[in-house]
């Protein structure tokens, strides 16, 4: 299939080639091993230091450490409005849409600053993708949604462009679905279809890191199993990090969980310990259900 | 309470009532006088081929085909002037704009709107006029062509505020997920915004054409009013409005060629209400977000 690829599509990187850490060998995830051991050796995919974060006057993150390992689930929880969605969207600088906003601290994707000065927004924005709480697909077919980020990045051939729309299909789990209704505008789907279609989407343009912002919280239980189950799946070649409301959810699918408070960052861990073992007080009692 | 509110009521039943009562009152007065015209003349001399020339000595014509040629010359000439521009202008206000700069052009662009249309005609003449037959080498530039970009510019503000309402209008989760992609900002507009909004823009397009169609003075001025039959935008040509607007005051009252003015009227009258039913129509769907 690579074969058939043409590389000289303008900065647009396949993914069967050049997924950073895919060469890892990849272990499927057991539940129950919690992460223990069975990963090969653990390394930071984003490294966040005394990061503080201001909408205008406003404070919404304060000295905020939070390492991210590559190619494990990681699980922002907190009660609502503690800047869960902050922290995310300053990944991918999102953040700069935003009108008077100022970050302080250092953001770093594989060793290099993405707020310095020589910094292509627009590659980190396809290096880092973003599936939003509520689905958005666009109002287009099936097809033209999850080729929208190919064709925008340059890639113009019909065959490459099936090629990629049906593999990210494929991995978002929402292929036998749609393949027989590429053309059906995106909106017919059901939630828990457009939210799939969403993540397709962001991955036909070959990201390294998933930003996830409570991706199941406006779906049903049977269409966030699905998901559940995907990022699981997606684990295995994707930095993911996840916000959720849900601490079973957190606890289901996630290696590493942090929580949050009031715009700091509490306690980090891995998410059977949080879950069992919390170091911290608050963190104890949002678990426990005392508060949030 | 009651009382004050079901005489609110009946106020806008009856002024709704009104509108309507005057569309079949005009309605109905262009048919009563047309009739003599449909009746002595017959509905196919008007559209059977030839011109118009009811005060001919010999064998009077009454065949409008040419003119209504000319009209939809003018019209769909308007529309490919003002619809690029007034897209351009639109999404400018809506995506682009500070705050600041929309409050300097809105008023600018409003202020189009009230220009009288002799004004408007004299601009035709001396400015439009001269430039048209320097660049295309003709001895005048008094021409379809000159009537399309000066009815253009009259739909224009029509045009511009109804798109701009429709481009503020498109989510700004559509915006957000293109962004995310990694899309430039002009990308986003280009491929998502715009898109979004085409049904929207499209009604206004039409609504801006089906008010300067029946724009009369301007054309009148500009258009060298030709009763031959039009081959391109630079012959001179004559359209429905101005056909009435030049002849009516000098033709005998109750005369046949009075009452065929008429018909041509309510040629016009049942062109300009198709137009704005398709416009509705157009919007509705839009609002109800079907299309796309
Ligand atoms: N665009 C914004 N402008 C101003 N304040 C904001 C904006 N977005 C979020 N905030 C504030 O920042 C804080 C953190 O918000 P957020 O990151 O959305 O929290 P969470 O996702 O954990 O619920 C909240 O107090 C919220 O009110
Ligand atoms: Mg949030």
């Amino acid at each position: 299939m690579e074969a058939t690829m043409n590389l000289k599509d303008k900065d647009f990187v396949p993914f069967k080639e050049e997924q950073p850490n895919s060469s890892r060998v990849v272990v499927y995830y057991d539940p129950k091993s919690n992460g223990t051991g069975k990963r090969p050796a653990r390394k930071e995919k984003v490294k966040v230091e005394k990061l503080a974060f201001y909408y205008g006057t406003k404070q919404a993150l304060q000295n905020i450490n939070l390492d991210i390992i590559a190619n494990e689930v990681t699980a922002l929880i907190g009660p609502s409005g503690c800047g869960k969605t902050t922290y995310l969207r300053i990944i991918n600088r999102m953040n700069d849409l935003i009108p008077g906003s100022r970050i302080e601290g250092k953001v770093l994707i594989d060793g290099e600053d993405i707020y310095g000065p020589e910094v292509d927004v627009v590659e980190l924005r396809r290096r880092v993708g973003l599936v939003f709480q509520q689905p958005n697909p666009f109002p287009k077919s099936i097809y033209e949604n999850v080729a929208y980020g190919p064709r925008i990045h340059g890639i113009r051939k019909k065959s490459l462009l099936d090629e990629i729309v049906e593999e990210s299909l494929k991995q978002a789990a929402l292929w036998d679905e749609v393949k027989d209704r590429f053309k059906d505008s995106a909106l017919s789907l059901s939630g828990g279809q457009q939210q799939r279609l969403c993540i397709a989407r962001v991955l036909a343009v070959r990201p390294e890191i998933l930003l996830m912002d409570e991706p199941t919280s406006a779906l049903d239980p049977v269409a966030t199993q699905r998901i559940e189950d995907l990022i699981r799946t997606l684990a295995s070649n994707y930095t993911i990090i996840i916000v959720t409301h849900n601490m079973q959810q957190a606890a289901r699918i996630s290696d590493t969980t942090a929580f949050f408070l009031l715009g700091e960052m509490v306690e980090q861990g891995k998410t059977s310990q949080i879950f069992t073992r919390p170091r911290d007080r608050r963190t104890e009692e949002y678990i426990t259900g005392r508060f949030g | 309470m009651n009382i004050k509110e079901n005489s609110i009521k009946m106020i806008f039943l009856a002024s709704g009532l009104l509108s309507i009562f005057i569309l079949l009152g005009i309605f109905y007065l262009l048919f009563s006088n047309s009739f003599p015209a449909l009746r002595d003349v017959g509905i196919k001399s008007f559209f059977s081929r030839g011109y118009w020339n009811p005060t001919a000595y010999s064998v009077p014509q009454y065949s409008i085909l040419n003119i209504i040629k000319g009209t939809f010359m003018v019209g769909t000439g308007s529309l490919l002037f003002a619809v690029p521009l007034g897209v351009a202008c639109a999404a400018y206000l809506a995506e682009v704009a500070s705050p600041r700069e929309r409050e300097i052009f809105k008023p600018i662009i409003e202020i189009l709107a009230g220009i009288p249309s002799v004004v408007l005609g004299f601009f035709g003449l001396v400015v439009v006029a001269p430039l048209l037959s320097s660049v295309f080498g003709l001895p005048n530039g008094i021409n379809a062509l000159n009537g399309s970009i000066l009815v253009g510019i009259m739909a224009l503000p029509t045009v511009v505020s109804l798109a701009e309402d429709a481009v503020s209008a498109v989510p700004q989760e559509y915006r957000h997920a293109s962004l995310a992609l990694g899309a430039t900002r002009w990308q986003t507009l280009k491929n998502v915004t715009i898109p979004a909004a085409f049904s929207g823009v499209l009604a206004a397009s039409l609504l801006g054409m089906g008010r300067a169609i029946g724009e009369t003075m301007t054309v009148l001025m500009v258009t060298g009013n030709a009763l031959a039959a039009p081959s391109s935008f630079m012959d001179s040509v004559r359209t429905l409005s101005a056909n009435i607007a030049i002849e009516m005051g000098e033709v005998p009252m109750g005369s046949l060629h009075f009452h065929s003015l008429f018909v041509v009227g309510l040629v016009l009258f049942i062109i300009t209400f198709i137009i704005n039913l398709l416009a509705d129509i157009i919007f509705d769907r839009y609002r109800k977000g079907v299309s796309m």
